[in-house]
């Protein structure tokens, strides 16, 4: 028994699939965030898998790409929680239901 | 170029079991991980959770060879992200459990399950009936028995060199965006007077920062906590009891 692709994509789906169940489910900002992470991480390794399959490298240079942005999207993400949490003190996502703060 | 393709199976000869075991060890980390990123109450938990995921993915990684983004993955995702969220959690003093059970809009859980489910079902479905191969490979270069670093900075600064260059504008772009967002008010200031006196004095905002913290964080908690559930309503009648607690 060997491991192909097909499990790895197996798995890249069922770490997508939690990460998108988080993200409807919680209510925390922040674990929403971190359920976001979880999806981006699915599509990396589906990403790794595809370069190995096709013995091309342009998969791994895709992840990397997809770190920086989920390096800036955090950041920035994380900067709007806290200006949202200074007007409010909740980080709750029911509780943002105006456009104005 | 296509004589690559039998050397890179023989770099790849250790016994199938290591394979195995080893995919199967990460795997259980990964799914464990995430299971845990969803359902720990504490946001303090669900961040370590998540490190575990990253590191079970980065171990999948080095099964497949892709040995720099293990290393990046551990060191740009555990080592600073994680970091930047707890350093978020703890800052904004959230790391209190959370109330799971509550459930304001109604049959919505039912229905994210169920379409979770059928998303990825299908996703699987799809996988076993259909090819996902375009024929269109080696775009980038072909992955041969050359040392991952080397391949991948040569695809880098060659073909992909315009997206790595505008990756260096994406993160100055994110740095002013959180410098930005992450400035106070000056303090003693009604947040719609913020607005306007923001725009005026943008050079004392981030000096007073430090000061701003140990006086307006208080005054402000205890405005939301009086505020918050006479005006807001029924909806944010949790954060009322847990501003108290942090200000009694």
């Amino acid at each position: 028994m060997t491991i192909t692709a097909g499990w790895y994509l197996g798995l890249s789906t069922v770490l997508f699939a939690i990460g998108a169940l988080g993200v409807l489910v919680r209510r925390n900002v922040l674990i929403m965030f971190m359920c976001v992470e979880l999806m981006l991480n699915a599509a990396n390794l589906a990403f790794v898998t595809f370069a190995r399959e096709l013995h091309d490298i342009g998969g791994q240079v895709l992840v990397f790409f997809v770190l920086v942005v989920a390096a800036a999207e955090v950041v920035v993400g994380l900067g709007i929680v806290v200006a949202i949490f200074r007007r409010r003190a909740s980080a709750n996502a029911d509780d943002l239901h105006l456009m104005k703060g | 170029m296509t004589g690559a393709v039998p050397l890179l199976l023989a770099v790849t000869t250790h016994p199938s079991w290591v394979d195995v075991s080893v995919f199967s060890v990460a795997a259980a980390l990964v799914l464990a991980g995430a299971v845990g990123v969803v359902v720990a109450r504490n946001p303090v938990h669900s961040a370590l959770m998540l490190i575990m995921t990253l590191f079970g993915v980065a171990v999948l990684f080095v099964l497949q060879r892709a040995s720099f983004l293990a290393a990046v993955q551990v060191i740009v995702y555990a080592g600073a992200i994680v970091v930047l969220f707890l350093f978020v959690i703890m800052f904004l003093g959230v790391d209190r459990e959370e109330d799971v059970a509550r459930d304001p809009l109604r049959g919505q859980r039912p229905l994210a399950v169920g379409l979770v489910l059928l998303g990825a079902t299908g996703l699987l479905l799809l996988g076993q009936v259909s090819h996902w191969v375009t024929g269109a490979s080696h775009v980038a270069g072909v992955d041969t028995g050359k040392p991952n670093v080397e391949l991948l900075g040569t695809s880098l600064y060659t073909t992909y060199l315009f997206p790595f260059e505008a990756t260096a504008a994406l993160l100055i772009i994110a740095v002013v965006g959180a410098v930005v967002l992450a400035r106070r008010p000056p303090s003693g200031a009604d947040p719609e007077a913020a607005d306007g006196a923001e725009e005026g004095a943008p050079a004392t905002g981030a000096a007073d920062g430090a000061t701003g913290a140990a006086t307006g964080a208080p005054d402000r908690a205890d405005g939301s906590a009086t505020a918050g559930p006479a005006t807001a309503g029924p909806a944010t009648g949790s954060t009322g009891p847990l501003a108290g607690e942090r200000h009694p």
